[in-house]
């Protein structure tokens, strides 16, 4: 049985008389033990989704189940012991500012009845566990973005969730800060198995420590699957634009006047072989690299690169059928925007 | 200056302090729920209820549109149900209370908004209840502010308590009418208000400090 089951999720909001769908019917099962990415651009409704799984939002349609039990049928009273067994942090920490870092590790203990005592003890465990004991008296101000993270990490921990809700939780930090917070996320679902829900626009986010991943694109879910295999062959336009879309804002795809491209992609076995260069001595074909780039997938590296085709359908073919039998995986009439 | 108007503005410098003092803590047992009152059910409050929102506004409206030395005359058969007489400083108290307790709501739901509400949903997805999220969350993060608006009330009390002493309310204010305006026996009037002046700074000044130091934001 799934940890999170959404079925049919649909939320409108009322705005100056007219309704706006944020989300629309989303199907999809999170397993115990997940680390489960949720990506879509600005506005696709991602954060609503989020919000709906410990119901800080509540759906206008469909049902969220936490480990079998619909959040619907609960009480307010059961929500909120729902809530305390899932974690959650977001992108501006929404750290107390006027409380040190043990007292913001405490709220969550406080807020659920435990002891002052007991809350300390288990505040300054987790807080151990995030790298951060010797900062417990300091105030948010006092820290950098990344310690403020590890802190609302600590503090959604202190209550021993099962799950942790991350909402754009790097997206206010910069690249190697972001790293680090994420590899503090991977080490917390490995080593605690609490399953961890992502909710980002970086594409990179989601390659580093994400096993699987939901696309959302205008409130509905346009693919979900492995980070694997929807890097390597994304069939949604929104997945496509979103692997590829976003680094190539210099020079937009569809800006350069070439109706004949394809995407590439290849394994780190496939890299040895300088297989570009002997396929234009072979073919006699010049392509245009329009773009390439290495991404680390589940930890292994994974090149992509997208080309512009020469003209003529044979010399297409040509091209397609020598990559394919070098084990790349070609996609072609590759649109991005 | 002779021992008996020393005695008389020292008790008047007692009397002020006692009538703002007692106001303002007064004001705050009845404006404070208010104010919190008014922030939950607001529209973006933590329970938005309203019809309660929109009563207690209207009430809070119309006590903050009379001015005070109105709402002084109007209160003294409430003033004289409640402590038998309408006039001393004791008395001035029950009018003070009455207007100040609406002013105290606002600032109280205006230092509230102040709050991040990113933090209010934080407390929320960890379960804390509506009272919780007040006591533990807004009453914490909104503290600096909480305090400069006390400050500002225990001034605006201050000048109210003065302006009481035109109806024998008592206090330098009282004193300053009946020896400046009556009496025109100008030494004790500019005496009493440059004391009135002295009180309000170090009042403002107490304050400040207070607030700015129970700031953990910047440092």
């Amino acid at each position: 049985m799934s940890i999170i089951e959404i079925r049919n999720l649909t939320k409108k909001f009322e705005l100056d008389g007219h309704t706006i769908t944020a989300l629309d019917g989303i199907d999809l099962s999170i397993e115990k033990g997940d680390v489960f990415g949720i990506i879509g651009m600005s506005g696709a409704g991602k954060s609503t989704l989020v919000r709906s799984i410990n119901y800080l939002e509540t759906p206008t349609e469909g049902d969220v189940l936490i480990d079998g039990e619909n959040l619907a049928n609960l009480n307010e009273k059961q929500l909120r012991r729902m809530r305390s067994r899932i974690g959650m942090i977001f992108q501006n920490f929404n750290l107390l500012e006027q409380k040190n870092v043990l007292e913001n590790v405490c709220f969550p203990l406080e807020v659920n009845g435990v002891k002052k005592k007991d809350a300390r003890k288990r505040a300054k465990e987790v807080l151990q566990l995030v790298k951060l004991s010797e900062k417990e008296k300091a105030y948010p101000s006092q820290l950098s973005g990344g310690q403020q993270q590890r802190v609302a990490i600590a503090r959604a921990l202190a209550t021993n969730p099962q799950i942790l809700l991350c909402d754009e939780a790097t997206s206010a930090l910069d690249p190697q800060t972001t790293f680090s917070i994420l590899s503090l996320l991977r080490e917390i679902n490995e080593t605690l198995g609490i399953t961890i829900v992502i909710i980002t626009h970086q594409m990179s986010v989601v390659t580093e420590v994400c096993k699987k991943v939901a696309i959302i694109d205008g409130g509905r879910l346009a693919e979900t699957g492995t980070v694997e295999k929807i890097f390597r062959n994304p069939e949604s336009d929104a997945a496509k634009e979103l692997i590829s879309g976003k680094e190539i804002r210099f020079t937009p795809l569809s800006n350069l006047d070439t109706g004949r491209k394809i995407r590439i992609v290849f394994k780190e076995n496939s890299a040895y072989e300088p297989v570009m260069a002997n396929m234009i001595l072979k073919l006699q074909a010049p392509v245009n690299i329009l773009k390439a780039d290495t991404r680390n997938v589940g930890g292994k590296a994974v090149g992509e690169m997208i080309l512009g085709l020469p003209e003529g359908e044979s010399i297409k073919a040509d091209i397609i059928s020598y990559l394919t039998e070098r084990g790349i995986s070609v996609t072609e009439d590759f649109e991005n925007e | 200056m002779n021992e008996q108007v020393i005695i008389m503005l020292l008790e008047g410098i007692r009397d002020t302090l006692y009538m703002t003092f007692g106001s303002v803590i007064l004001g705050y047992a009845l404006g404070l729920p208010m104010g919190i009152l008014l922030y939950m059910s607001g529209e973006d409050g933590l329970k938005p209820k309203p019809v309660i929102y929109r009563i207690l506004d209207l009430i809070i409206n119309i006590v903050r549109s009379i001015p005070f030395l109105i709402l002084l005359i109007l209160l003294i058969p409430f003033t004289r149900l409640l402590v038998g007489q309408s006039y001393g400083s004791t008395a001035t108290i029950v009018p003070l209370v009455i207007c100040a307790a609406p002013y105290i709501a606002r600032v109280v739901d205006n230092s509230f908004h102040e709050v991040d509400e990113g933090v209010i949903e934080a407390a929320r997805a960890m379960g804390a209840d509506n009272w919780q999220i007040v006591w533990k969350v807004l009453l914490v993060e909104a503290r600096t502010s909480l305090l400069t608006g006390f400050t500002i009330t225990t001034g605006v009390l201050l000048g109210y308590s003065a302006m009481s002493g035109t109806v024998g309310g008592g206090g330098l204010g009282d004193i300053a009418v009946r020896y400046g305006y009556y009496r025109w026996d100008t030494d004790i009037m500019v005496v009493t208000v440059i004391l009135l002046i002295v009180i309000f700074q170090i009042i403002q000044n107490v304050g400040t400090k207070i607030s700015q130091q129970s700031d953990k934001r910047k440092r």
